[in-house]
Parts: C-alpha cells; structure tokens; sequence
C-alpha cells in the first residue's frame, strides 16, 4: 500500500489536490447501500486509473444507513468490496452534512501527512423508505423538545421561510424562482434525478407542505453515491494530467435547537465556515466563478447566498430574481441542479456537491459548463446545525 | 396553575440569563442553578408554519409556532404546537397537553424522552 509515489512527497510545500471524481446515477436505484458505495468508488479509481491497493485512507459519508436499512459498518464494507484492505476505514456522520465533513476529514489526512491516497465515498440509499418514514429519520436529528412536537426539517424551512419573507419584504415568487432556475440546470446533468424544466406557475400552485412552503420549493427522497480522490499535489500529476487543489475548506456548528439562535434568517455556521474558508486560501466572495449551495429547500439557497457573503442580508432574494444566479449571470449557483433536481441522498450531497465543482473547474461540466477556476460548495447538516465550506480551485 | 401543576420548564442560568430548552450550560458557559416556568406567562408570535407532511404518530396538518417570552428584560424563545391558527405578532398563552405526538410510532425510543407539553392558543 503506502504508495510507490510517496517518495516524492514534500510536506512543507504541498497542498492537497483532488485527482478524480465520480457519481453515480442519482434517484430511485435498485442497489442497496453497499451496491451504490461500491459503484462510485470504483468509479474515482478508475478516473484515476488508479488501483485500491494504493488508498491509504478511506472514509464513508453516511447519515443513517443503519437506520434506513439496518446496514451498519459501511466503511470496512466498502474497503473489503473495493479491495482496499487494510487502509484505514472511518464513518463520517454528519446529518447531511456527512460528504461536506468528510471532505474535511480527507484534507485532514492528506493535509497531515497521515495518507498519500485518500478515497472519500458518500453514500445514502432512501427510497425504500415512505416519505413519512425517511422525513422521521432525518427528523431524529432534532433535541427532544423539538421531536416531541412532530417538527421536522421541512417545519424549519417553512418556519424560516416565513420569517424570511416577513422581514424583508420579499416575494414568494422569489422561492419559486430558485426551484425553476435549478430544475432548469438539473436537465443538462445526466445524473440527475429530475431532468425536467418547471414553470414557475408550477411551483406556485403545487400542494403545500409546510406554509408558506409547497413541494416544488423540496428536495426529492434520493439514493445515491459520490467519491472523490485525495492525494498530496506533490503526487497528483502521477494520477492525472489535470487536477483541483483544495484552496480553503473549514466547517462550523450552530445550537443544536434552532429556535435558541438570535436571528431565524441567519444560518451563523454557514458564515462561520464560509468565513473560515476564505481566510484560509487568502480569497474572498467576489473571487467564486461558481457555486454549490445546499438547496434541501429553496429558502436555504437564499441564506447561504447571503451568509457566504455573496449578498447583504434580506437581498439575496434579488440575486435569483434578476438571474444573477443562473448559469449564464454573474455568479452561478447549482449548476448542477441542486438539491432540489438532481436529488439529496444524505450522505453523498456534500460529495456530489464537491464532484460538481470539481467538474466546472477542470472544465468538464458539460452542457453545464461555465467559465470557473475558483468553484464553493456549501454542504449544510440539520438546519444550519453542522457546516461545511469548500473552495475548489484548478491547478495551474 | 395548582401546585401539581406540570411546569413548561425554562432554565434560569448563573449569569442571570433563561433559555429554553435547558442545557447544562449557557452559550456563554454560565452554569444553570434554577428553574422558570413559562407556563405563567404569555409569548408573541416570531413565525409559524402549518405542515401538511407529518411523520408517523404525528398529527396532520400540524402547526407549528415559534414564539418569544419577555422574562425580566430577557427574550425567551421557545417552539411548539398550536391549538388554533396564528399570526406573527400575535399573543399566545402555553396550554399543556399529555401527548404531543405517538412515542410508539417514531423511530425515537418512547422511553429517551418526554412526550407531554405544552401548546400555545391565540389570546383574544
């Protein structure tokens, strides 16, 4: 294992570089937890034409698959299927923060010099579950005084959401405007697992979940995996003729009960990390090409776009509005789709969050394409709970 | 209330400061050394949703309020059930109810935790 290359390591200069990317078709699968880890970890390896004997280190993002499917175990799963044994094996349970903090996790251990190959997986398998069912595992996440109350995340947004709208004057079209803009990016991503356009009108009249919010304004039920491969930049020409660094990447925690924070608008981990993770690589807001943003639900993609400093406080709103958010405006958020349109497996977002970006700085998006050499995601746990921000940038 | 009244438990922090729910500590690391019972005062509105897709055991539509309680000069937030529809701004008064939702039928264990407390109604 520890690498044929790690010769040429230097710890004193060397950043982390991400070599490879992949994911797996986002939705509705047959495959069950194992089966979709598996698919997508092949898959970095093989983008890398690199091989599982050479992974120091491998980590498994995932919320709850004990939970949906009575699976525990995962990483060591998943290194036995990969033929990765013995690297070192983790689970990295974050709520839906899980890909996000394990990016954190994998940078860490490149970062410290405690692996020269680590492959991060995130994975989630749902859909066997009812809606009911699945809302109830998320939901666990909440403290007691929450639960006992039958509140839920999607309680949280349409709670937010109110708020939002109440003290800024702005209009309800602007939500829906998120969810057309995203659906409309989510038809170019293959992977995706809605690849249709939708009117606002649409959006606007679908049932209502939780007032003032309606299901257009949600992300969808999802199965899913996404992987991405770290090695130090001393190494990444070795695995790839073109590669991304990690420029900043920082997470942060708010309260646990959300009512307790002093503002129902203000998501203080998405700031703290977005923050943190500028100052790291010496970038600002005005420096991002692209972004990823957790858009679980439409009111969130506001938030972040004003908390990460794209947009003053009660603003942001304007940004989706006026397009500066779509692909061809200033600064475009979820090219991808989203959330909302190609899916939320739990612990595969923040991945498949990371695999975007990565796609859009390389220049490999596709249809999707925009002009990036500095990409962010935002991978949000709970309500704004547990945060983590990355800047991805290309290697020169 | 009576004596046996069931209290809507506050906690009242060294630094003088009340939170709800109760933790050990404060954001501020103060050290909780008492109790205030919300159930003895009214609140106001912040926000409200009614949610249409509610998990098992849990009542359909369920509304749900977070309100604010002005104890001493401090600002008490608290999040719950209401009885009735309400507006932001609007004053509330905590109404207890024995179950809030099923414990059997959620994937929390019944015994982790409580399941009674306290709704709010409008205050005409």
């Amino acid at each position: 294992m520890v690498a044929a290359h790690s010769a040429g390591v230097d710890r004193n200069t060397d950043r982390v570089a991400v070599v490879a990317a992949s994911m797996t078709q986002f939705g509705e699968r047959d495959g069950w937890i194992r089966d979709l880890l598996a698919e997508a970890g092949q898959a970095c390896l093989a983008d890398a034409n690199a091989t599982a004997d050479e992974i120091d280190h491998l980590y498994v993002s995932n919320m709850a698959s004990g939970e949906f499917e009575g699976q525990t175990g995962v990483p060591n799963a998943l290194a036995h299927d990969l033929g990765a044994v013995p690297a070192y094996t983790a689970r990295i349970d974050q709520t839906s923060s899980s890909g996000g903090a394990g990016i954190y996790a994998a940078w860490q251990s490149v970062a410290s010099g405690a692996s020269d190959c680590t492959l991060l997986v995130g994975g989630e398998k749902m859909t066997h579950r009812s809606t009911a069912e699945a809302t109830d595992v998320i939901a666990s996440l909440t403290h007691p005084a929450e639960y006992k109350h039958g509140v839920t995340l999607p309680s949280f947004a349409g709670l937010t959401a109110r708020a939002y709208l109440d003290s800024y004057d702005a209009p309800r079209e602007s939500l829906g405007k998120v969810a057309v803009k995203n659906h409309k990016n989510g038809v170019d991503n293959p992977n995706a697992q809605f690849r249709e356009a939708v009117e606002l009108e649409t959006v606007l009249e679908s049932p209502v979940v939780a007032d003032p919010l309606r299901l257009y304004d949600f992300c969808p039920i999802t199965d899913g995996s996404a992987a991405l491969l770290f090695v130090p930049e001393s190494l990444a020409a070795s695995y790839a003729d073109e590669y991304a660094v990690v420029a900043g990447v920082a997470g942060a925690t708010d309260t646990h009960v959300v009512h307790e924070r002093p503002d129902p608008t203000t998501m203080g981990a998405v700031r703290d990390s977005g923050n943190a993770a500028f100052e790291m690589a010496d970038r600002e807001p005005a420096d991002v090409d692209v972004a990823e943003l957790h858009d679980m639900f439409t009111i969130l993609e506001l938030l972040q776009f004003e908390d990460l400093g794209f947009a003053q406080k009660g603003e942001g709103w304007r940004a989706a509005a006026d397009g500066r958010t779509a692909r061809d405006g200033d600064i475009p958020i979820n090219t991808s789709g989203g959330l909302k349109s190609k899916g939320h497996p739990l612990g595969a977002s923040g991945v498949a969050q990371a695999v975007e970006v990565y796609e859009q700085v390389l220049g490999e998006a596709g249809p999707r394409q925009v002009d990036a050499d500095l990409g962010l995601a935002c991978n949000v746990g709970g309500f704004g709970n547990c945060v983590t921000t990355t800047l991805l940038e290309v290697a020169e | 209330m009576t004596d046996d009244s069931p209290e809507f438990a506050a906690a009242e922090y060294a630094d003088g400061t009340v939170g709800y729910p109760p933790h050990p500590v404060n954001d501020d690391g103060a050290e909780r050394v008492g109790t205030v019972d919300l159930s003895e005062h009214t609140a106001q509105v912040v926000t409200w949703t009614e949610s249409t897709a509610t998990p098992p055991g849990v009542r359909e539509p369920n509304t749900l309020a977070i309100v604010a309680f002005e104890i001493d000069g401090d600002t008490v937030r608290a999040i719950g059930q209401t009885t009735d529809d309400v507006e932001i701004g609007q004053t509330v008064t905590p109404v207890y109810a024995a179950e809030l939702r099923d414990p059997e039928a959620g994937v929390r264990e019944p015994a982790s935790q409580e399941w009674d407390g306290f709704r709010f109604r409008p205050v005409e």
